[in-house]
Parts: structure tokens; C-alpha cells; sequence
């Protein structure tokens, strides 16, 4: 089984979300380790550290994610997590902007999927199937 | 008409206590006191207390059907946690030694270092606890800190407690290596969650069969029916059994004990410390419910120059109520003289100026925190921590509470402080004394006879105002 910390970013308390991710990767047969709400980058870590996880996978929804996923590649890197597969998904940003061009900063951030507001979890699951070598 | 009695023995690190119970009527009939001898015989300074004690009991006949030992004398269970990531693993395993009763020398993370080896093969330990890694996660970390420890030379009993996947290659990295070890359930089995109390025990089991007789105990042990356990966790047990009650007898819910001593203060929370307000996100790593912290800057002598230091001038005079003491003279004095008793009003107010910041301080340090976070979503409340706001005793024991003529003022130091609202200190207790200095015996009582320690307890605990 594959194991994924997941978890809601930087001062955002949103948590019917995380919940949800929770319950449909716990369904989708993955090890589900959820740090929560209000989780800085260091917790993300850490948890990734102690449970030897697959995959970090970061919600925000408030809209200030930017800012708050800044450096967490690095501080993987950092942390003996080189390469650690990273989604990131929610409402990443505040107000209306273009999306390729958010979709381009998060992935120069480091990231390896960035979701759009409003992606099923189906979606990510799939793709984390395949980015994990996870046969159906 | 003979009296049925236990005799409960305390080899403390400065004196050797006994306390006699009586079975049948449940009372404490004689307590008595005298320093312990551990550099040769340890039964010297326990004949001398025994005496004592017999005369108190002249004219009685007394029967001790059994004897009891707790101990911390030759500095006590001595220990060091290892785990993976501080906050995690190694934090765990710090909290699984501590309440265990032991002296946490230090804590180490991640892959040990050859000089963080020489470190642990030059302290003095006694037992080494070894964690790393959620159950089915990190293996890597506990396997390089097996081998580690085994080619080191160190011959130390360990305590086995991470991650369970890699047991097996950890049981035989170490025997082959002629360790004695035992391994045990993981301090940490998922994320931020505590399972201390496997390892506690096993900690327990190994003081009892090899470091009493390690530290020249073997002649007490002889004497009584098994020197069983830290004094600290006597302590820790008497107020979890008089926290949950017992079989028989009701408990009275959370509290708190505060023990102030020479060298440390101790304060021992019962409670889980869920947060007790509304629309608060608990956050971190689970705190125990039986959670035991050691200041080794809080003393009332061998720490007092360290206790000024953590406290500043500034609040011991206010403590004092006067700018013109000369607080670091004070303390400076008392840490020379770590045997002196006060006797002039000045010094009595000087030692419960310092009993109060030393209360204020470890609470402090104890509870949890709540964080107010100003967040796009509003204002949210975040706890780390136990929030022991709602907690109804306060408890004190240790020299300076128990000869105190005013032990409910120094205690109150400890308790919420508007000024101060992060911390989750309790808000209203109601003080309670060990005026008789029975706590540790009772903890050892409790190993036999639980509904008895709880009502001697209740009833020798005096409520103070």
C-alpha cells in the first residue's frame, strides 16, 4: 500500500475538504496519513519523514496557497525527501486569474500535478496511480 | 493486639522516607525520615530512619506483613530517547521516559552520530529507549541507530520501541551483538499518535531487575518485597489512581500534582485536555493522559542559581513584594548550602518567593498553548497541548509546600493568569496539601491495595486555602 500525507496548508482552516480526500483515497485502497488543517510545510514533512510516505499531497482553499507552498520542494530536498512526488490542489489563488499561468507558477514551485478548483477526486486518484506504479 | 501494617520506603536522592500503614484501619501511624547513604550501605541511612520510626511506634505492636520500595537515589533512572523527526518519534520516546519516572539526560533525532555515541557511552545512563518511524514507515532510522549502538561497545539495556516492520531486523541486529534488550510496542504506531504506556512498562521491569542492583541496591532489595519503581512514577501512579479512581473507590477527576523540590520541580498532569472551548483545532502530537514534565532549573537549592535565572530578579521580588532583597545573593547562598533549613522569617519568605515562581514556571511550561490565529476565514483558535483549564486540583508535595504555613498561595502561582491567557493553566482549583508527605507511598500501596491508596489519599490530602 502506498502511503500519502495529505493536508491543508499554511493558516487555512477549511476541513470538509481534507475530509473528503481523506475518505475517497482511503477508498481507493491508498495509506491515508492527514496532518489536518492549519498545517505548516514543516508538519507536511515531518509526517512524510516518520511514515517513509509515497506522495504529499496539499490542499488550500482560501486562496493564499502561493505563499504558503513557496520553499517546500526545497525543505524536501532538504529533509531526505528528494523527489517525493507533490500534488497541490484547491483554490489556489484569490480572485479571478489565468489559470495556465497559476498552473505554470506551481509547477515551477516544484510540483508535479496542480488541480484546478472543482477536480474530482477521481481524477487525482487516477493520476496517482499511475505516478506511483499502483496496478487496479 | 498486633497491628497489620505495610511499610513503604522512599530512597530518595537526599533522604530516605518511611511511612507505616496500617491495614486494617488504613491509617499512617508513623512516617520518619534520614539522609540516604548510597555511597556504601544503602540500609544506613534506612536503619537510622527505622529507628526513628520505631520509636514513634513505641507501645505498639506492629506487624509489617510487607515492604515497599520506590527509589531515585544515585541520581535516579538515568535515560536517553532516540527516535526520527524531534517533534515526532523522539518526542514520543521523551515522554514514554519521563513518565516512566527517569531523568532524561537527553534526546536525539535522526541517525545517530559517532559523537553523539561517544556522548551516550560517556553519560552515566542506565537504560537507553530506542524509537523511529510509524508502524510500516521510516525503517531506515531505527535499523542505522541498532547498529549504531550495538558496534559501539555499549553495553546498556535497550528498550525497543518504533516501528514494528523493522523489529525483526533490530531483534537480531542486537543480539548478535549480545544486547540486552526487549522490545515493545511502538511509542508512535501512527502520526501524532502516543502509545507510551507498553514502553513505560518495560522501562519499569528493567529498573526493577538490573539497575537496582546496578546502583549497590541489591541489600534494600533483599530487605523488602522489591524495590519497584522510580520514585517518580510512584508519584505518577498515586495521582493517576486518585485521578480515575479505582475498582471500588470514585476519582476525583483531573488534577494536577506539583512537587517542588531541591534540585526539580515535577508537575504531573492527569487529564486528557481536550480543549475545553468550542471551535478550537487541537494540533501536534498527543500529549499523555498520565503527562509528567521535570524542570531541572526549578529547585529550591542545587537549582537555585538556576532558578533565578529562569526567573529573572524581577518576579522573584515580586513574589517578594519588596525590591530591596538581594535575590541572586539569596539564591547563590542556597545553592552552597543545599542541606540549610530556613529559620528567620526572611529566609521563609525568600524560600516561598521562590516556591511560587518555581510553580508559576513549571505550569507554564507544562500546559498547552493556545495560539489565536488571524486567518482569512476569521479568527480560529489553535491548542498544542493540554488544556487544563477546567482542571478542579491542584495538588503540592515536596518540602518547601508541605512546611509552608500559607502551601494554597504558593500553589495559586501556578494557576491562569489573565495577563498570561495563552497558557492553559487551571483557572479555579480548589489546593490540596500532602501534609504528611505520602504521595510515593502511596503509589507503592496502590501496587497492592488501589481502593485503600485511594481513600488514605482523600482523606490525608488537606484542602488548603
Amino acid at each position: 500500500m502506498k502511503t500519502l500525507v495529505i493536508g491543508v496548508i499554511g493558516s487555512d482552516c477549511h476541513a470538509v475538504g481534507n475530509k473528503i480526500l481523506d475518505h475517497a483515497f482511503t477508498q481507493a485502497g491508498f495509506n491515508v496519513v492527514n496532518i489536518g488543517v492549519l498545517s505548516p510545510q514543516e508538519d507536511f514533512i515531518n509526517a512524510a519523514i516518520e511514515t517513509s510516505a509515497d506522495a504529499i499531497i496539499v490542499s488550500s482553499l482560501y486562496g493564499h496557497g502561493e505563499i504558503d507552498c513557496r520553499g517546500l520542494r526545497e525543505k524536501c530536498d532538504e529533509a531526505g525527501l528528494k523527489g517525493i512526488l507533490m500534488y497541490v490542489g484547491g483554490n489556489l489563488v484569490v480572485g479571478k486569474q489565468n489559470w495556465e499561468e497559476v498552473h505554470a507558477r506551481f509547477k515551477e514551485m516544484g510540483f508535479d500535478k496542480v488541480y484546478a478548483p472543482g477536480t474530482s477526486p477521481e481524477i487525482t486518484i487516477a493520476d496517482l496511480k499511475v505516478d506511483l506504479k499502483v496496478e487496479d | 493486639m498486633e497491628l497489620d501494617s505495610y511499610l513503604l520506603i522512599d530512597f530518595g536522592s537526599t533522604y530516605t522516607k518511611l511511612t507505616a500503614v496500617d491495614i486494617e484501619s488504613e491509617e499512617i501511624i508513623a512516617t520518619a525520615k534520614d539522609i540516604t547513604t548510597i555511597e556504601n550501605d544503602i540500609m544506613i541511612g534506612f536503619d537510622n530512619a527505622f529507628e526513628k520510626l520505631q520509636y514513634q511506634l513505641k507501645g505498639k505492636e506492629v506487624n509489617f506483613v510487607k515492604k515497599l520500595a520506590c527509589s531515585s537515589a544515585a541520581g535516579g533512572l538515568k535515560m536517553v530517547a532516540i527516535g526520527l523527526v524531534p517533534e515526532l518519534t523522539a518526542e514520543a520516546a521523551k515522554r514514554a521516559a519521563l513518565g516512566a519516572g527517569a531523568r532524561v539526560l537527553n534526546v536525539y533525532s535522526y541517525d545517530l552520530t559517532l559523537k553523539e555515541i561517544e556522548e551516550i557511552k560517556n553519560s552515566k545512563l542506565d537504560i537507553i529507549l530506542l524509537a523511529g518511524g510509524t508502524d510500516g514507515g521510516n525503517k531506515d532510522c531505527i535499523i542505522h541507530n541498532a547498529k549504531m549502538l550495538a558496534e559501539s561497545g555499549i553495553k546498556l539495556p535497550i528498550v525497543v520501541a518504533g516501528n514494528k516492520v523493522a523489529v525483526d531486523t533490530v531483534d537480531k541486529i542486537l543480539s548478535d551483538a549480545d544486547m540486552f534488550y526487549k522490545i515493545t510496542d511502538n511509542v508512535m504506531p501512527k502520526l501524532n499518535v502516543l502509545n507510551v504506556e507498553p514502553a513505560r512498562e518495560e522501562i519499569r521491569k528493567i529498573f526493577m531487575e538490573k539497575i537496582v542492583e546496578a546502583k549497590g541496591m541489591k541489600k534494600a532489595e533483599d530487605y523488602t518485597s522489591g524495590i519497584l519503581m522510580p520514585t517518580p512514577a510512584a508519584v505518577l501512579k498515586a495521582a493517576r489512581a486518585l485521578s480515575q479512581g479505582t475498582d471500588k473507590e470514585e476519582g476525583l477527576g483531573d488534577l494536577v500534582v506539583v512537587d517542588i523540590g531541591g534540585a526539580t520541580t515535577d508537575v504531573h498532569s492527569l487529564a486528557d485536555g481536550e480543549p475545553s472551548k468550542p471551535g478550537v483545532t487541537l494540533r501536534g502530537l498527543e500529549e499523555p493522559f498520565a503527562k509528567r514534565t521535570v524542570e531541572g532549573d526549578l529547585g529550591m537549592r542545587y537549582s537555585a542559581v538556576a532558578l533565578w535565572e529562569a526567573a529573572t530578579t524581577r518576579k522573584i521580588q515580586k513574589y517578594l513584594n519588596d525590591k530591596t532583597i538581594n535575590v541572586e545573593a539569596n539564591c547563590r547562598y542556597r545553592a552552597e548550602n543545599i542541606r540549610m533549613v530556613p529559620k528567620t522569617a526572611e529566609e521563609i519568605k525568600f524560600d516561598e518567593a521562590m516556591a511560587k515562581a518555581a510553580t508559576e514556571l513549571a505550569l507554564e511550561r507544562h500546559v498547552g498553548v493556545l495560539e489565536t490565529l488571524y486567518t482569512p476565514c476569521g479568527v480560529i483558535y489553535s491548542q498544542v497541548g493540554k488544556d487544563l483549564l477546567e482542571v478542579k486540583y491542584l495538588i503540592g508535595t515536596g518540602g518547601v509546600l508541605v512546611h509552608s504555613e500559607n502551601p494554597a498561595s504558593i500553589l495559586k502561582a501556578g494557576a491562569f493568569d489573565e495577563t498570561n491567557p495563552t497558557y492553559l493553566k487551571p483557572q479555579n482549583p480548589e489546593c490540596l496539601l500532602d501534609r504528611t508527605y505520602i504521595l510515593s507511598a502511596m503509589g507503592l500501596l496502590a501496587e497492592e491495595y488501589p481502593d485503600m491508596a485511594v481513600r488514605i489519599m482523600k482523606k490525608y490530602l488537606v484542602k488548603v486555602n
